[in-house]
């Protein structure tokens, strides 16, 4: 039993990468109603920034911030400048506009930072949190922040103006626009709010998978997950989705024989698999009536 | 947005092709083949090896364009189907000297087994959600394949060298060439097959459910059947060429058909055009050639670049070479009226 709460621990802690990664993909499909291939590497760009903000002198809080803001506006210019154009294209040319952006950045990455490994440092320490070995305070700090950054958007999707504009242009564009919405620039705005919530991923995960180009890559197949598995509707079904993909893996590493550190992701893909063909719109997503 | 349920009305993801703008006319098909029956007569080994690879993997293209293009289903599992077949071919060709012309039929067979089988828990997906689905199955093959218990058949991490056939008869012909023109007859084969699959019976019922799913279960199409039958035939196509491609490359291991090779196969279709089956061949050289291109122009950059042209071609002609076609047809017959 105590093996049990053990994995499951270290299940949460993993989770909560996932979940950040995770909530990040389901903003962007709210605004454009696409999985961006390309989230992970623009979450792992904006870390690379924050990071050498940091090697300049700029203290954590400072390049978090800074980070933050050039991650923002660097996803609404990506927008306006690469996929606008692509806007009346047909869906798989928009699915492979992403895999070009994802090859861009991660290339020029390559070339600035070099593929050397890299520390990142964290704000909240690595000790051991309460006195358990498998939650650190490092980690801890990360399921708040997520649990803090979702709180905060369903304020802000719920309460606020724009929010409620933002919610209006991805679900009926047409009625948006027919009430002065300018569906255009909210498509904008969740690009720039899915790359700011990237960046707050990357910047979390950074400490704990370290700074390198290709750090995204196993991360981001675990939050698309994550994010499918809770619903692609619904930020709270991404993050309850990310923390379950992360027990998941973990307990399928324990209990199922042979699986090993190889298998540990077919595995998990194939239990979310079986989760969608019974609830094939999620755990917590909308479902939608069809008609002809 | 207060109500739980959504009601929309269903826009295909697909765009609708009809069936005859799928093909290429007639004197077109014959240029082209000519082209193709009289290039390698003329060009060195190296170059006749990569339109051999053109070949099988424009082959591969077509397979996911007959799924997504046709049934309106996205795969990106592709990549599993096609080591399937490559192993299928291999082991045995290897472990029980079977001779390759043989073994290609094996493959397709036990390839549309498993695209038939895996068609069932994706008929309740559509979407990201088989997406997903599928992209499990790619990351799940190359795992599987390395698996211990296989390993006496598969040769485990390691991988399986395969010996190059001769040309029969005495021909006299490089090895190289033999295979061009063995590859050629076979995707000839399959082409013309896939053509008239989609101009038959079936093929209808694979665009009305592309078109509209409802509506098409309610004109009596059997939705399931279809889907997992399109399934079934695009796999068994895939492991034909995937198959061919270990008989070329003469070598197969667990990391050559990894999601990376499902990517590509997706973006060979986008540039090709969606549903347009000869376009298959334009998006293979694409994913064939363009990549060199990237790392001539720049060594560090080579992703960069790569990204950028593949984003010059989707601005230039989003619906792939297939609007390239349309307006050289559209272009022609103004030529002709003047």
């Amino acid at each position: 039993m105590e093996l049990f709460t053990n994995q499951v621990l270290a299940g949460i802690a993993t989770g909560a990468i996932y979940a950040c990664m995770a909530l990040a993909v389901v903003m962007i499909y709210q605004a454009i109603d696409h999985l961006n291939f390309a989230q992970g590497e623009m979450a792992m760009f904006s870390t690379f920034i924050s990071w050498q903000l940091m090697q300049w002198g700029v203290p954590y809080w400072g390049a978090f911030i800074i980070a933050l803001a050039l991650s923002f506006v660097g996803g609404i210019a990506i927008e306006r400048i690469l996929f606008k154009p692509l806007a009346k294209a047909p869906v798989l040319t928009n699915v492979a506009g992403f895999i070009a952006l994802y090859a861009i950045i991660n290339s020029s990455a390559g070339l600035i930072w070099d593929f050397t490994i890299k520390q990142y440092p964290t704000p909240f320490g690595s000790s051991p949190f309460l006195g358990s070995q498998l939650i650190s305070t490092h980690q801890a700090g990360m399921i708040g922040v997520t649990v803090l950054l979702l709180i905060g958007l369903y304020f802000f999707f719920q309460y606020t103006r724009i929010g409620l504009a933002m919610r209006a242009a991805a679900s009926v564009p047409e009625s948006a626009r027919l009430v002065g919405i300018n569906t255009s620039w909210m498509i904008a705005l969740g690009w720039g709010m899915a790359s700011a919530i990237g960046a707050i991923a990357g910047m979390l995960i950074a400490p704990v998978v370290f700074l390198e180009p290709n750090m995204m890559g196993g991360v981001l197949i675990y939050g698309f997950a994550a994010a499918v598995l809770g619903g692609l509707t619904s930020p709270f079904g991404a993050v309850v989705g990310g923390f379950l993909v992360g027990i998941f893996e973990n307990l399928a590493g324990t209990y199922i024989p042979g699986v090993g550190n190889e298998l540990k992701l077919p595995i998990a893909l194939a239990l979310i698999i079986s989760v969608l063909v019974v609830k094939p719109a999620g755990l917590f997503g909308r479902h939608i009536v069809k008609r002809v | 947005m207060s109500a739980v349920e959504d009601v929309v009305t269903e826009a295909p993801a697909v765009e609708a092709v009809p069936k005859r703008a799928m093909t290429l006319g007639t004197g077109t098909s014959v240029v082209v083949l000519l082209l193709l029956i009289a290039i390698p007569l003329f060009a060195k080994n190296f170059v006749i090896f990569q339109l051999t690879q053109l070949l099988y993997l424009g082959l591969a293209v077509l397979a996911l364009n007959i799924l997504t293009g046709g049934s309106g289903q996205f795969s990106l599992g592709q990549s599993a189907f096609y080591g399937i077949g490559a192993y299928v071919t291999a082991v045995m060709m290897e472990q029980f000297n079977i001779p390759y012309f043989l073994c290609l039929p094996v493959a397709a067979v036990v390839c549309f087994g498993a695209g038939f089988l895996f068609g069932q828990p994706a008929l309740r997906l559509s979407g990201v959600y088989l997406a997903l689905a599928t992209f499990a199955l790619a990351t799940a093959m190359p795992q599987l394949l390395k698996l211990n218990f296989l390993e006496k058949w598969t040769g485990g991490v390691q991988g399986l060298v395969v010996t190059k056939p001769d040309a029969p008869f005495g021909l006299p012909m490089s090895q190289d060439m033999w295979l061009y023109y063995f590859t050629l007859v076979v995707v000839l084969a399959i082409y013309i097959f896939s053509v008239n699959l989609l101009r038959s019976r079936s093929g209808r019922a694979f665009m009305a459910i592309r078109d509209n799913e409802i509506a098409a279960s309610a004109m009596g199409v059997n939705v399931a059947l279809y889907k997992t039958l399109a399934f079934g035939v695009s796999a068994a196509i895939t492991g034909v060429a995937g198959g061919l491609s270990a008989i070329a490359v003469q070598f197969v291991a667990p990391d050559s058909f990894t999601i990376t090779l499902a990517i590509q196969l997706f973006l060979g279709m986008v540039v090709g055009g969606v549903g347009w089956l000869p376009g298959s061949i334009v998006g293979a050289a694409f994913i064939i050639f363009v990549p060199n291109i990237a790392e001539g122009i720049s060594k560090g950059l080579s992703g960069a670049v790569f990204g950028v042209l593949l984003f010059l071609v989707i601005y230039l002609v989003p619906h792939g070479a297939r609007q390239v076609a349309i307006l050289g047809q559209q272009l022609a017959g103004k030529l002709r009226k003047n």
